[in-house]
């Protein structure tokens, strides 16, 4: 094919990329909300949609987006935890499918709300002054607040490591996920575990909605278009696996990128092929366990 | 210690124990023996708050019938459950930690740990292997040291001994044996009915979900008639 160079093939990969740390932070909040909780989030597209505009929001205020970075997941948090003490927990012990119908429900009315106090239509999102342009990474230039977008993913996900793998309450998560019950008989309070799984879960989701918002603008229905996206990572990476989530949001990213390189029309089914192929090779997702609700 | 007194029990609506009344006194072990689906498993998990109980469990003077599980822990109540439950994806060193993640002694977490390791060797080898590579008589001693690294009071063991090989079994009876002299309270529920009586002070008899039969153990190892009407499987 004419003007495909390798560069532009490389350049589509970070592009890919950036996308890709996007669909990751979405993803693992879902991952460590399910994990924790055996809660399908319906709702989290809504919590990403929420953290774009409480984003926009702040900025019509006067502030800025470095502040936007602390706030946003902050206050896009509180609003998780307080949904969850009150909406979700009352369905504890109930079934998976009540929790799911919920946040389903719950995610139509955060929309609509929305609508109701921002419009209908979207938003543009102004990049940040300090990273408008471009760098050159060696193959060619490459847009600023992209490289900060991979930067700040991997920063978020470095420090989610390190909480879940060097503190007392990253240890009470994982044994929680795995065996609720012993971690209770050990003096956990398991429902306040909860309440911060799912806080964490939706302030990461709060930010990647901010982060996505100067690539995308804002509107609305920004979380219901994420969570198909986010469905193919899921399935693809396995479904409550954190180290999953990473590797197939990344894949996810890179693949929509390259097939709209190629052949743009093909870009949203490509991502459906994948995740076909992945199924007939591996059921249970690349890190998934077996059986896990059956 | 520890009282409990018509102690009801439902699983949802089936109604497993009737008016159990049994009771602890510090430094004792206590043996609860029966044959399966007596209700022993019911009884620990009860005074535990882990089921649906009506009467009463006074625990060091406090009634704690309606207080969840994770309060009871902090009151000195510790729980080895039936199934080992040794947490995967974990090390020997972490679930050793997860026994001491909601106790006060946390802030000297490295030091209970070379205390507990100099209490079960086999465990300080292997600190930093994946727990559930090790095994099942290992893995029964992680949870039994889990359970006492946070010093509790009264420690309640559902049948320590199964599944594991002999030699593994003497060594744990011996460590309880010491337990006892260092203070700990210990509620047994064993099969292994001669050896738990070996251990034991007293021992309460199940069956149907009723405390039927109640005496030292020396009497009870005696009294082949009870033994063989209510522990033979
Ligand atoms: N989760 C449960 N749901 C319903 N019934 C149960 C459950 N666990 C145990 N049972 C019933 O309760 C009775 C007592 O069981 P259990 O306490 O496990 O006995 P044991 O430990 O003495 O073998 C049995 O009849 C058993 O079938
Ligand atoms: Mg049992």
């Amino acid at each position: 094919m004419p003007g495909l160079s390798f560069d532009l093939i490389a350049m589509q990969l970070f592009t890919g990329l950036a996308l890709g740390a996007i669909y990751v932070l979405f993803a693992i909040g879902l991952s460590l909300i399910f994990g924790m909780l055996t809660v399908v989030n319906f709702a989290h597209g809504a919590f990403y949609m929420v953290g774009a505009y409480v984003g926009l929001f702040l900025i019509s205020l006067g502030g800025n987006f470095w502040l936007c970075l602390v706030a946003v997941p902050l206050i896009v948090g509180i609003s998780g935890m307080i949904v969850e003490r009150f909406l979700i927990r009352p369905l504890y012990g109930r079934g998976i499918d009540y929790p799911l119908l919920l946040t389903f429900g719950l995610s139509y009315i955060m929309v609509e709300l929305i609508r109701i106090g921002f419009g209908t239509s979207g938003y543009p999102f102004d990049t940040p002054d300090l990273l408008q342009g471009a760098v050159n990474i060696g193959i060619g230039y490459f847009p600023l607040y992209r490289l900060f977008v991979i930067g700040a993913a991997a920063v978020v996900l470095l420090g989610l490591w390190l909480f879940l793998e060097r503190t007392s309450f990253g240890l009470i998560i994982r044994a929680g996920a795995r065996d609720p019950q012993i971690v209770r008989v050990l003096g956990v309070d398991v429902a306040r575990v909860w309440l911060y799984v799912f806080g964490i879960g939706t302030a990461i989701a709060g930010l990647a909605g901010l982060l996505a918002a100067p690539l995308q603008g804002v509107i609305p229905e920004m979380g219901a278009n994420i969570l198909a996206e986010a469905f193919v990572v899921t399935v693809v990476g396995g479904m409550g696996s954190i180290g999953g989530a990473v590797i197939a949001g990344l894949l996810v990213g890179v693949v929509i990128s390259m097939t709209s390189l190629f052949a743009p029309e093909m870009a949203k089914v490509s991502i459906f092929a994948l995740m076909a192929i992945v199924l007939l090779i591996r059921p249970q997702g690349f890190f998934g366990r077996a059986g896990l609700m059956s | 210690m520890l009282q409990v007194a018509r102690l009801n029990a439902w699983y949802g609506a089936s109604h497993v124990l009737q008016d159990i009344g049994l009771d602890v006194k510090q430094g004792e072990i206590v043996c609860l023996i029966g044959r399966n689906g007596a209700g022993k498993t019911t009884t620990l998990k009860s005074i535990m708050g882990l089921v649906k109980t009506g009467g009463s469990t006074i625990f060091k003077g406090k009634e704690i019938l309606s207080e969840p599980a994770h309060t009871r822990f902090a009151l000195g109540l510790a729980y080895v459950p039936e199934e080992r439950r040794i947490v995967q994806g974990l090390s020997v060193r972490e679930n050793l930690r997860l026994g001491l993640v909601a106790s006060p002694a946390k802030k000297n977490e490295a030091a209970l740990i070379d205390e507990i390791a100099d209490i079960f060797p086999r465990l300080a080898e292997r600190l930093d292997q994946e727990a559930v590579t090790m095994s099942g008589g290992e893995q029964q001693m992680l949870a039994i040291a889990r359970a006492m690294i946070a010093k509790p009071d009264l420690i309640m063991l559902d049948e320590p001994s199964e599944g594991i090989m002999p030699v593994l079994v003497d060594e744990m009876f011996e460590l309880f044996r010491k337990m006892k002299t260092q203070g700990t309270t210990i509620l047994l529920v064993e099969q292994n009915v001669e050896l738990a009586l070996a251990i034991a002070d007293r021992a309460y008899v199940l069956d149907q979900g009723s405390v039927v039969h109640h005496a030292t153990a020396a009497a009870l190892l005696a009294d082949d008639e009870i033994k063989e009407r209510y522990c033979s499987v």
